[in-house]
């Protein structure tokens, strides 16, 4: 295994708005990801995750230290990190099958290329029959497995996702879960998971990382072994709920902090 | 007397009454409703001229009015000032929005820009159109020149500040969307901001072509020897009130077709912002 990306006593304070005092929304955090990892970052709401992963992603400065992506700093973004967002950010004014090319005719690639790629990931995700509608024309559910697959056709390093599934009913959700998680077995993609779902961040996760209330720093960082390929069977059993104890625990004592 | 509440009026809203707030109306009641108002509109007229409450000298009866609208085409050539009065609008118009959209987006897209340019234009924007005519008339005589620098000054700056807006306002989540996807500076703006605006820049060109129409017929009140606006002066000076309302109502029904026309483009450019 190798160290696929590095976070690096990252800190984030935002300064105070009309003279108040400033926020500190992560304590410096520390994290290594290795290749293949399916990281599930797991923490209240305002813990400070999301900005972690938006720091990642180059869509935010840390205040200080560093990402080091295969061994480079990362101080913009980039197509090298596909990114997944909780709300719904396909373009509206492009088709299925154009959001999924969008990243691929920012880099110029041609055509033909452009209509494999597309061609691959639509099936992938499952949206066969779909290439020419317009995003309003889609469930929430069919929208966020397009911007899987817009992130996934440029083919990144790395897949950060922020509560992608968030907006969702809970059927749906679970279906989204699978279906990620077949996609994350199948081409073994490096993804960090961001949610404050406990079931869900255990079922995807090889390793769920707990962070603390505001300021946010990593408080546990637990390895979840239960075998692959999953089935959604897997959350019955004692392994499952033993791992989901632990977690609600540790989460609860942060979210008490907050309410 | 029937009640507005309780069992009637909650079976009223079950059955999806007229008086359900938001409920769409079928196109056949929707098109007889709109057609309806102005049958009322021109029976009320009727019925005041006609029915002799108000003095001929003041308000011409419809029958007279079109009288005098056959009389316009036929005999005064009436066609050729709706004619230059339309060019005029398109002229002023067309030359406001090519050079005012493109400053719009790039004051929208980049703040050094804006902050360089929006004073001024808040400025400028709230300068009355009308009160360049006497130094446009000094400047440019009183050929088209004036009138179209006229409909230029009317809609410029409120084009240029619209636009603004509307860019300034695109959706930052689409805008980081596109930097994830690896989009650079240029690519947001052609890619993500333009065709995000599109719809609702066209909106508001739309909407003040309606303005171009009203500082058209300012220009062509004073100094001007053809076109809707100097008819219906002419018109006022032999008290021919049919020939000055049938001149209104010819800029209402160019105004009304234009907006269908821009309606109707809207739709078939972009089927995505309905849908």
């Amino acid at each position: 295994m190798s160290r696929k990306l590095v976070i690096d006593r990252v800190t984030r304070v935002f300064p105070g708005v009309n003279g108040g005092p400033p926020t500190q929304a992560l304590m410096p955090t520390t994290l290594a990801v290795d290749d293949n990892d399916f990281i599930t970052i797991l923490g209240p709401s305002g813990c400070g995750k999301s900005t972690l992963l938006r720091v990642i992603a180059g869509l935010d400065t840390p205040t200080q230290g560093d990402v080091m992506l295969d061994g480079a700093r990362v101080t913009a973004p980039g197509a090298d990190r596909g990114m997944v967002f909780q709300s719904y950010t396909l373009f509206p004014w492009l088709t299925v099958r154009e959001n999924i090319c969008f990243g691929l005719r920012e880099r110029n690639v041609d055509a033909k290329r452009q209509d494999e790629i597309a061609r691959h990931w639509i099936g992938k995700v499952g949206l066969a029959g779909f290439e020419h509608h317009y995003p309003k024309m889609l469930s929430g559910g069919m929208q966020q497995r397009t911007a899987i697959a817009r992130a996934l056709a440029n083919d990144p390093k790395i897949l950060l996702l922020d509560e992608p599934f968030g907006a969702l009913d809970n059927q749906t959700r679970s279906l989204m879960q699978e279906q990620l998680l077949a996609l994350w077995e199948a081409e073994r993609k490096t993804i960090l998971f961001v949610t404050h779902d406990i079931e869900e961040a255990i079922f995807m996760a090889n390793r769920v990382v707990v962070m603390s209330a505001r300021p946010g720093r990593i408080k546990a960082d637990v390895a979840v072994r239960l075998p692959h390929p999953r089935h959604y069977t897997v959350k019955t059993t004692p392994e499952f709920s033993a791992l989901k104890a632990q977690l609600t625990e540790e989460i609860r004592v942060e979210a008490l902090k907050v309410a | 007397m029937r009640p507005l509440w309780g069992q009637r009026a909650r079976e009223a809203r079950e059955r999806g009454g007229p008086i359900t707030p938001l409920k769409p109306v079928s196109r056949a009641r929707k098109v007889a409703l709109g057609i309806a108002f102005f049958v009322i509109f021109v029976a009320l007229w009727s019925l005041a001229t006609f029915g002799g409450f108000v003095s001929k000298t003041f308000l011409a009866d419809p029958l007279a009015m079109l009288r005098e609208g056959y009389t316009l085409f036929a005999e005064h050539g009436f066609l050729k000032d709706v004619g230059m009065t339309v060019w005029r609008v398109g002229g002023g118009f067309a030359l406001a929005a090519l050079l005012g959209v493109p400053l719009g987006i790039a004051m929208g897209a980049f703040k050094p820009i804006e902050a360089f340019f929006e004073p001024f234009v808040s400025f400028a924007r709230y300068l009355p159109a009308s009160a360049f005519i006497p130094l446009l008339i000094l400047w440019a005589g009183i050929g088209e020149t004036q009138k179209l620098l006229l409909i230029f000054i009317g809609v410029f700056f409120q084009i240029v500040l619209m636009v603004a807006v509307i860019v300034g306002s695109t959706r930052r989540d689409l805008v980081e969307a596109a930097y994830t996807l690896g989009a650079a500076p240029s690519g947001i703006v052609r890619r993500v901001l333009l065709p995000s605006a599109a719809p609702q820049i066209a909106e508001t060109l739309r909407l003040v072509l309606g303005w171009a129409w009203t500082y058209v017929i300012v220009a062509e009140l004073i100094g001007a020897s053809s076109g809707i606006g100097h008819m219906i002066t002419d018109s006022q000076a032999l008290l021919n009130t049919g020939q000055i309302i049938f001149g209104i109502i010819v800029i209402g029904v160019i105004g009304l077709v234009s907006d269908f026309a821009f309606k109707w483009a809207n739709q078939r450019l972009f089927p995505w912002s309905l849908a």
